[in-house]
């Protein structure tokens, strides 16, 4: 179970697995995630799915290496293994047709975006994606979120590729140019709050996919909990998909550092182990 | 209940228990002082995650054991939510009958290990027995009693796997993997049924592993049942949560006849006060579940964990206790329990609250929170507290708890385990909309046959009361075995007459529908 059945490096630092999992490639839907271990010591973390595949009975995660356990994923070859994979997990996300979207992720944000994107696009929404990462190796799927684009831009912050520039500013662009019936918004907490900013600004209706700490995934820890119009709603069976307005990004980004010291300890811990191994 | 009493006044007049009965004169036995269970020292086990009490002597077990004077009219079984024949499996034990003792405990309860541990027997069989309700003397140590004779057949390497009849052919599921589940399975499987239990940890046994702390119930001593259920046939699916990786319908298609829900209690309450999502303010089930499940304070493991000098837990159940005195093992200097009411009103089992007590685990009686503060990292650093008095008996009978104005007072805390209740979890009435939910969220049954409003769906356990012990789930799946056994017997008979057009027992229920 949960073979590694693909692997693609997309930059030094972002890979994309295949990972066999026929039950939840055939349940899946958008917006939906899953909950990995790896090995009998590891912890349990939220990884979106970015594409699944049931005549294979595979689904696509793309893992940035930023802790232990993402890049025990990444060193994962073809024919190893997951010890555990959950899901699919999340409510999906709820697709209308409301005009046109403006679709906008950072970084491997941009994972979670494409099944989004893929479904406002089935539903006959009209789509302009902006994709955003610090240069140009750390932009992927672009060709995948072409394919159900009608129009992509975009930004690096050092302009090695697209425009130079934050997704606001992408995001600014289409804003003055044309009606934006909704926004979705995906990426690291800090760019969503900005992003959010912006378009309330602007009266655009805008939905946050929110990427928190979890342990079990399944509503029992509450580790995922975040304040969404004053009330505390669990990511993990409320979300992960909110009316971006009403969340409190402030709140959810002191949250994801609770364990920044440990995390350094303990990544400093595993390169010693890896260096030596 | 004439046919029970009559069965057991039959059990009882065997010769054997008549022998047993003659050794001794009831005034005898009545002399005799109930023996204390021997246990690690406060000051030791506090320090330590290796079991508390370290469970009776054979001669101490035989001596408690003749205490019990094998009443005719044996009120404790009344007491036992999954009718345990308790002086028959005493008995055994005063005739030094120990692997005999358990197998009558596992006539009628499949996890005997866990239930002598962690069962509240002081509201149940113990509180009924003859010497506290007429001699005014502390009662028969049933559960030290259970849990001895299990832990004797464990380590004398002959545990006994039930008889198992030859498979029906049927496949029933369990959503779920806790008490009620484990349960449900054991009876099945010993009624012939194909069982598979979906859990969606990656652990089986529910709260018996992320919930309830190794010092209270060993990870090994539930693997030991698990071990067993395997052997009678049981199934069991890892990182599978039914009504999202597959729903109930897909698993019908996949030729499931039957259900039991047992998905357990989800979500954790919180008290919606400022603060409460400060870094370092966890519910109880992140809590242990970090520690018990994925071992977080163990530097091996990758599980990241806050570690806290002072430990304010709020609350007054079992969790509460599990909780604070975890804290105190991983090396805190002040662990509290904070709770609204007083001591007499804390629905925790009387043995924990001693422990705890005896492990120096402040307690803060009538004491609220009202507010959380944090330094400038949003880590959480003091809390506000508003004492409190009893006014007059609530909904729940007990003494209403009322602020006092004016009394609130400043703690230093750096960690806050919040255990105030669960609320059921939602992923199951979500995903099958026709079910009967109550406003709660927890699945509505018939009490005496645990069905739901869909005829193939049981359910037990805390998905159906809320919050509740181990053993009421596990008397749920019990009831809810019996029932379904009895409900797909029923659809089968009905579609008897046309069996010869079908292949399979399957094709039978598929088609009886």
């Amino acid at each position: 179970m949960y073979r590694i059945v693909e692997k693609e490096y997309f930059s030094d630092g972002v890979v994309k697995l295949l990972v066999e999992a026929p039950y939840i490639a055939k349940s899946r839907k958008a917006g939906h995630f899953v909950i990995v271990r790896m090995g009998k010591k590891g912890e349990r973390i939220p990884l979106t799915i970015a594409e699944a595949n049931t005549d294979r009975g595979t689904i696509t995660i793309i893992v940035q290496k930023v802790g232990v356990t993402s890049i025990k994923l990444c060193n994962l070859e073809v024919g190893d293994t997951i010890t555990d994979v959950l899901g699919p997990l999340g409510n999906p996300t709820h697709i209308e047709k409301v005009g046109t979207v403006l679709a906008s992720g950072g970084g491997v944000g941009v994972a979670p975006l494409l099944p989004i994107v893929e479904a406002y696009k089935k539903a006959g929404n009209k789509i302009i994606t902006v994709l955003a990462a610090r240069k140009k190796e750390l932009i992927i799927l672009e060709e995948q979120i072409r394919m159900h684009s009608d129009e992509v831009i975009i930004m690096t912050d050092d302009g090695s590729y697209g425009k130079k520039g934050l997704v606001i500013h992408g995001m600014e662009e289409v804003i003055q140019r044309e009606k934006v019936d909704l926004s979705v918004v995906v990426g690291p907490a800090i760019m969503m709050k900005f992003c959010t900013l912006l378009t309330k600004k602007h009266d655009i209706p805008t939905i946050a996919s929110l990427n928190t700490l979890m342990v079990d995934g399944t509503g029992m820890c509450g580790a995922c909990r975040v304040t969404v119009g004053g009330k505390t709603r669990f990511v993990c069976v409320d979300g992960p998909e909110f009316d971006a307005f009403e969340v409190d990004f402030d709140e959810m980004l002191l949250r994801l550092n609770s364990y920044k010291d440990n995390e350094e300890e303990a990544y400093e811990k595993f390169l010693n182990r890896y260096r030596k191994a | 209940m004439e046919d029970l009493l009559e069965f057991l006044k039959k059990e009882r007049d065997q010769e054997w228990r008549v022998e047993i009965r003659q050794k001794m004169k009831n005034k005898e036995r009545t002399q005799l002082e109930r023996i204390n269970m021997p246990g690690q020292a406060p000051e030791v086990r506090n320090k330590n995650f290796s079991e508390v009490n370290l469970g009776l002597s054979e001669e101490q077990a035989m001596h408690e054991a003749s205490r019990c004077l094998d009443c005719p009219r044996p009120t404790c079984i009344t007491g036992c939510p999954v009718g345990i024949n308790i002086p028959k499996f005493i008995k055994k034990i005063e005739a030094g009958e120990f692997l005999e003792a358990a197998k009558v405990l596992k006539e009628t309860n499949a996890l005997p290990a866990v239930c002598g541990r962690v069962c509240p027997q002081e509201v149940q069989c113990e509180q009924v027995c003859f010497y506290p309700q007429k001699l005014g003397k502390p009662p028969v140590a049933i559960g030290h009693l259970e849990r001895f004779a299990a832990d004797y057949e464990r380590n004398s390497g002959k545990i006994s796997v039930p008889y198992i009849p030859a498979k029906n052919g049927i496949k029933v599921a369990s959503v779920g993997s806790g008490p009620a589940g484990l349960a449900f399975s054991g009876d099945m499987a010993k009624m012939g049924y194909d069982v598979t239990v979906f859990e969606a940890l990656h652990e089986i046994g529910g709260v018996l592993k992320y919930g309830i702390p190794e010092f209270r119930l060993p990870n090994e001593i539930v693997d030991v049942e698990i071990d067993n259920l395997e052997k009678m046939g049981v199934k069991f699916v890892r990182n599978f949560i039914v009504g999202k990786t597959a729903t109930i319908s897909d698993l019908k298609k996949e030729g499931f006849s039957a259900f039991l829900v047992g998905s357990g209690a989800g979500l954790p309450n919180f008290m919606h006060i400022p603060g409460e999502n400060y870094i370092g303010i966890y519910s109880s089930n992140e809590y242990l579940t970090r520690v018990n499940l994925m071992k977080a304070s163990d530097p091996e493991y990758d599980t990241p964990l806050i570690i806290g000098k002072k430990v304010a837990v709020i609350g007054g159940g079992n969790t509460a206790m599990d909780a604070v005195r975890t804290s105190k093992r991983l090396g805190a200097e002040r662990s509290m329990i904070i709770y609204r009411r007083s001591i007499e009103e804390m629905p925790a089992r009387a043995e924990e609250i001693q422990h705890a007590k005896e492990e120096g685990i402040e307690f803060l009686n009538l004491h609220n929170p009202v507010e959380y503060f944090a330094d400038e990292h949003g880590r959480v650093n003091q809390m506000k507290v508003r004492k409190m008095e009893l006014g007059e008996p609530d909904a729940s009978g007990r003494r209403r708890p009322i602020p006092i104005e004016g009394s609130e007072y400043l703690i230093d805390v750096d960690l806050v385990v919040v255990s105030v209740g669960v609320s059921p979890n939602p992923l199951i009435p979500q995903s099958i909309k026709e079910l009967d939910v109550s406003s709660w969220g927890t699945i509505n049954v018939n009490k005496e046959s645990m069905q739901t409003s869909i005829p193939d769906i049981f359910a037990g356990g805390d998905i159906v009361r809320g919050g509740a012990t181990v053993i009421l789930a596990m008397g749920d799946g019990r009831k809810a075995a019996a029932a379904m056994d009895h409900h797909i017997k029923r659809k089968v008979r009905e579609v008897l007459p046309l069996i010869k057009e079908f292949k399979s027992i399957g094709e039978v229920l598929e088609f009886a529908g």
